[in-house]
């Protein structure tokens, strides 16, 4: 029990997949404009992830194991990862056109996110159990929706700001982005791993 | 080697016949007489009908909830196909006249070459780069009036397109109902 605490306090706070582990940046600066936005991406991503990696870790054990494939990783991983996505876009989009509507958009635009992927990997490295690994894969998603939403407050805040001329637009978000890491690295050391 | 080559190509089947089988199992019906109507719009997605693109057009329409006659690239024969999908006549203000078609027009001289109209433009019907003079491809323009707006020195017109030997038609007779619903 205390390890599975450990593990959300862990990838929420200390080893942040955006702002120490440098996953993810693309959506992190991408859909960080507005907070309604930066929400529906962080569901989506939240369900994708916690998903893929309850799938990825199950290919991992019962399929690559077995067979002596532990190699195929990445390659398997991508696979089961996209066909996941698209399996469920297609059954939310029949089943629940309302949920389909806060999350249809953001599904295809996480399938290929490096912090999916990285999230299976890492689960492979650091030998999860399958209930570590689907929470190591929530808390991963659930410290990216918070920082996203931080953010997205954040630059809200900037864009009516008066940021001297050379700093608009994407450079003062970097520097955002680059000060929030800072400040979560307060938490190193907090929890190991 | 020869496990994994298999072990691959049996998931991706595997996967694949799922997706092929989810696809099937899950579709999703759309309303197919919006389809249908969308297949006739010309997809500029311009907005002058006053919806967001074709396709909300074309669902309003389905709907009853649109006149026929909102789509200015389309022209009267956009009228007229929606018309025939829908099974109603086309409208009676359509029907007084052809309505005359316009394109628009870049005045040379005020032109600042600020490309904003480019960007505006649908249909990729005007030319130019970076401070020098733009100009429209008049056979391509649709006539939607998109980049009338952007121009921050109005020198963007919309004319009238002048009738010449390659775009005079012969205007149907009036009374020939049997023609129009087979148009």
């Amino acid at each position: 029990m205390k390890d599975y605490v450990l593990i959300l306090i862990g990838t929420i706070l200390v080893n942040n997949f955006v702002l120490v582990k440098f996953l993810g940046l693309c959506p992190f600066m991408g859909v960080s404009k507005k907070v309604e936005t930066a929400l529906g991406m962080g569901m989506a991503t939240t369900f994708v992830l916690t998903l893929s990696s309850a799938c990825t870790w199950f290919m991992y054990s019962a399929v690559l194991v077995p067979l002596g494939l532990e190699y195929l990783n990445t390659i398997a991983f991508i696979l089961v990862i996209a066909v996941v996505v698209q399996f469920t876009e297609m059954v939310v989009h029949k089943t629940s056109p309302v949920l389909y509507q806060v999350l249809g958009i953001y599904l295809p635009l996480i399938t290929v996110n490096c912090a999916v992927l990285g999230v299976a990997l890492l689960n492979v490295q650091a030998h999860h159990d399958f209930l570590g690994a689907t929470l190591y894969g929530f808390g991963a998603a659930a410290g990216f929706s918070l920082v996203l939403v931080l953010f997205a407050a954040l630059r809200e805040r900037i864009a009516v700001a008066d940021v001297p001329l050379p700093f608009r637009g994407p450079a003062i978000a970097l520097v955002t982005a680059g000060l929030m890491s800072l400040a979560f690295l307060g938490f190193t050391g907090f929890v190991r791993g | 080697m020869f496990t994994a080559i298999v072990a691959l190509s049996g998931l991706a089947t595997l996967f694949g016949c799922l997706l092929g089988y989810a696809s099937v199992r899950f579709r999703v019906e759309g309303d197919p007489l919006a389809e249908r109507l969308d297949a006739v719009l010309p997809q500029t997605q311009c907005g002058q009908c006053g919806f967001a693109g074709c396709k909300p057009y074309a669902e309003a329409l389905a709907k009853g909830e649109a006149a026929i006659d909102l789509c200015a690239p389309g022209g009267q024969p956009g009228v007229v196909a929606i018309a025939g999908v829908l099974g109603v006549e086309p409208t009676s203000a359509a029907n007084d006249g052809e309505p005359v078609r316009m394109h628009a027009v870049i005045h040379e001289e005020g032109c600042v070459g600020c490309t904003v109209c480019i960007k505006a433009c649908p249909v990729d019907a005007i030319l130019g780069a970076t401070k020098l003079m733009h100009t429209v491809i008049s056979a391509e323009c649709t006539g939607c009036g998109l980049c009338v707006g952007p121009c921050p020195v109005n020198a963007i017109e919309l004319m009238p397109v002048e009738v010449t030997l390659s775009t005079w038609k012969w205007t149907l007779p009036a009374a020939l109902p049997t023609l129009r619903t087979a148009a």
